[in-house]
């Protein structure tokens, strides 16, 4: 398109500078020395006043004493731990909350979904105001409301409210029956591992026997998986007992105990995350066409069958790509743990670190690259399993 | 009553398990909507000025009557409130022509409210020219607040958001990637985390003595963050504008201004107006955030009162009434969004 052609005589040359690739070249060398020159112009300011300021740069702040306590870690950690133990500490609140957020998130909204397409009416309505009240509430505020006005004002730990005498609740937080096993945890991650292998070969037993024209009955062998193996593994783990909690002095001994941040936290994001995870199962199920439906029942397929095998599989190609933005986002919002003081990546690293060691570029730098990290590998993993969905339908 | 019955048959004990589930939902609708009732209606207290006014064992409403002016204001001076009043009172008048079916040249008009608008508010909330006196922001607060910010940050990322889009869509390699880059780490990061860095790096990368105000590194880590959420929702309408209409503006001899301006724009964000409202739903409960730099939001402002010894034990009733508030406001934004996703021809 350099040049256009006229109808008398050879073309004019067009100009230099309106030939759209010249104009193509010169606006990229702009925007690329612009967008330098910017960063530059920061970089340098940022680096003048940090020498004003007497901030130190660099690492070296990792390896030092942290010296503040932290209410909840999942691996060892005291005052006297280093600022790196402290980001491990804050990195696995954060991941645990997220993982066990996506979790209740998803059962939840599938649950609420499915309700919302019911052909009860009533049912029906329940799931909508369930939606329409959560998805137009801030995240924010929900957990506030958990934190403060659910959780911090239950009874103390002596008055605690007794459910079944098997978990309680009160403002310390929640205490539940906790299991123990007889035998090390050896034997569990043993039992799981062959679990996983056996779900394996029999999904290439089946598979192989189906394609060959001679099915097996699933379900049965199904089930002989999901009752029989878990029993054996945990007789030889060495048996299965409950911790169960028990007042002693001013607080609970022995269960499992949940500080009420972890619990607020855990309980708005789920129940904020599930509305949007129930609109995306719904939109799913119903952007498969009406007569999809009609053409398994057609081909005498029952309800059962024809929602597993072509209502459910075309209904995933348009769920998963929502559904990851969902995950992110709870993953994300997970920060927000910052604002009740659940120890997450935030509220340790990016506030308690950065306040004691003053050095906000590194900190806030390291914190931002963990959330796209997380996010990059979330988008990574379900883009791979989006495309496994994708290419199973088109075969 | 025959009707009532058919229609009960049908929708609500179809099959045994319809009515298991019938059962189960009243049974769930009676342990919650009457204590409920209860709580915020029958035993409730209305009257008074103190906390000792609400003796009953229902919710405490005084709190929220008490404070609400400071609700709705912040600490913006009492004096001075007309300021916003007017504020809030120009903007329905100025956006009033776009919904005017026969009004030519809406796009002048919808610049002049995006470009022009905000200038005028702005000038009225600061004040500090035409014999207006000054109010810092850091008395402003509350709803108002929270309207100030969710509305610069829309006003903000509309454009911010075109450009990237085009920018991620460009044939231009080095544009592309420039813009591609930019719209996936702000859409990578927590806005907490945006926010923090606005607040505490930004200062350290301005050049020593330039002195941002607190709300206006806040607004430009809004704009950003939100600039990146709308190009990809603008990105998706770019996508959806038929392949034809792209031909065809090019075969009209157009700059790729002019056919973007004129042809695709116009038609990519007609296709997409449900996700730009969805966006400025999500950005008008984003504004909660800023409480954690110390901005004092609506959010901010409930859980600032509900903190006060003087009224301890009220924080439901505050939060109740700040989450009625902004549900108000963004079902009431949905609402619009499927009115508008209805509209015979919408997005032809």
């Amino acid at each position: 398109m350099a040049r256009r052609h006229t109808p008398f005589g050879a073309a004019p040359r067009t100009p230099r500078w309106r030939d759209p690739r010249t104009r193509a070249l010169v606006f990229q060398v702009v925007l690329l020395g612009a967008v330098a020159l910017g960063i530059g112009w920061i970089v340098n300011n940022t680096l003048s006043n940090l020498a004003r300021q007497g901030i130190a740069s660099g690492l070296g702040f990792w390896g030092e004493d942290a010296g503040f306590g932290i209410i909840m870690s999942l691996i060892e950690y005291s005052e006297a731990a280093s600022y790196g133990r402290a980001f491990l500490v804050g990195l696995l609140n954060t991941l645990l909350v997220s993982a066990l957020g996506i979790l209740l998130a998803t059962l939840l909204g599938l649950v609420i979904g499915i309700a919302r397409l019911s052909p009860n009416w009533l049912l029906r309505r329940l799931a909508a105001a369930y939606i329409e009240t959560f998805r137009n509430i801030p995240l924010l505020l929900a957990i506030f409301f958990w934190y403060f006005a659910v959780l911090r004002s239950l009874p103390h730990p002596r008055h605690s409210i007794d459910l079944f005498g098997l978990a309680y609740l009160s403002n310390r937080g929640v205490y539940l029956p906790q299991p123990v096993l007889g035998g090390g945890p050896g034997w569990l991650i043993a039992g799981l591992i062959l679990g996983v292998l056996a779900v394996l070969a029999l999904h290439r037993w089946t598979r192989r026997r189906r394609n060959a024209g001679r099915p097996l009955p699933v379900y049965p062998l199904w089930l002989g998986i999901a009752f029989i193996l878990p029993p054996a593994v945990l007789l030889a783990a060495g048996g299965l007992s409950w911790s169960l909690p028990a007042l002693r002095g001013f607080n609970f001994q022995g269960g499992m105990g949940l500080i009420p941040e972890f619990v607020a936290l855990l309980l708005a994001l789920s129940i904020y995350t599930a509305a949007f995870v129930a609109e995306i199962v719904r939109a799913g199920i119903e952007s498969v066409a009406r007569g999809q439906q009609e053409a398994a029942s057609a081909l005498g397929l029952n309800r059962r069958q024809s929602l597993r095998l072509v209502v459910l599989p075309q209904a995933m190609r348009v769920i998963v790509p929502p559904l990851t933005n969902q995950y992110l986002n709870l993953t994300k919002n997970s920060s927000l743990a910052a604002a009740i003081a659940y120890p997450d990546l935030v509220s340790v690293f990016a506030g308690t670190v950065l306040n004691q060691t003053g050095q906000a570029v590194e900190v806030i730098s390291i914190t931002m690259a963990v959330y796209l990290t997380i996010s990059l590998l979330i988008a990574l993993a379900m883009n791979l399993y989006n495309r496994r969905t994708e290419w199973g339908v088109r075969r | 009553m025959n009707a009532a019955w058919r229609w009960s048959r049908e929708n609500l004990f179809s099959s045994p398990l319809n009515t298991a589930l019938t059962v189960l939902s009243v049974a769930l609708l009676g342990y919650m909507v009457p204590p409920l009732l209860d709580w915020a209606l029958f035993s409730a207290d209305f009257r008074g000025n103190t906390r000792e006014a609400c003796e009953g064992e229902g919710a405490c409403w005084v709190f929220v009557r008490v404070h609400l002016p400071q609700f709705i204001y912040g600490f913006y001076p009492e004096e001075l409130r007309w300021r916003v009043n007017l504020a809030f009172l120009l903007l329905p008048l100025w956006a009033a022509p776009l919904f005017w079916r026969r009004m030519s040249r809406k796009g002048w008009w919808l610049a002049s409210l995006l470009l022009l608008y905000p200038l005028c508010a702005w000038t009225l909330f600061r004040g500090g020219v035409a014999g207006l006196a000054p109010v810092p922001t850091s008395d402003w607060g509350g709803l108002f607040l929270t309207l100030v910010i969710a509305g610069v940050g829309m006003a903000a990322a509309l454009p911010l958001g075109v450009l990237l889009a085009l920018g991620r869509r460009s044939r231009m390699p080095i544009t592309r990637a420039i813009c591609t880059v930019f719209i996936e780490f702000w859409r990578g990061v927590p806005l907490i985390t945006v926010l923090f860095m606005a607040s505490v790096m930004l200062p350290l990368f301005l050049p020593q003595g330039v002195n941002l105000d607190k709300l206006l590194r806040a607004l430009i880590g809004v704009a950003l963050f939100a600039g990146a959420y709308m190009a990809e929702v603008i990105r998706g309408g770019l996508q959806g504008v038929d392949r034809g209409q792209y031909e065809a503006a090019e075969a009209l001899g157009l700059g790729y201004w002019r056919q973007m301006g004129l042809i695709i724009l116009p038609q990519a964000l007609r296709l997409v107006i449900p996700g730009i409202v969805n966006s400025f739903i999500a950005l008008f409960k984003d504004t909660t955030l800023v409480l954690i730099i110390g901005l004092f939001d609506l959010l901010g402002i409930v859980q600032a009162a509900a903190t006060d010894p003087r009224w301890l034990g009220s924080a439901t009733e505050g939060y109740v009434f700040a989450g009625l508030l902004f549900w108000v406001f963004c079902y009431g934004m949905s609402l619009y969004s499927r009115r508008l996703e209805r509209r015979p021809g919408a997005g032809r």
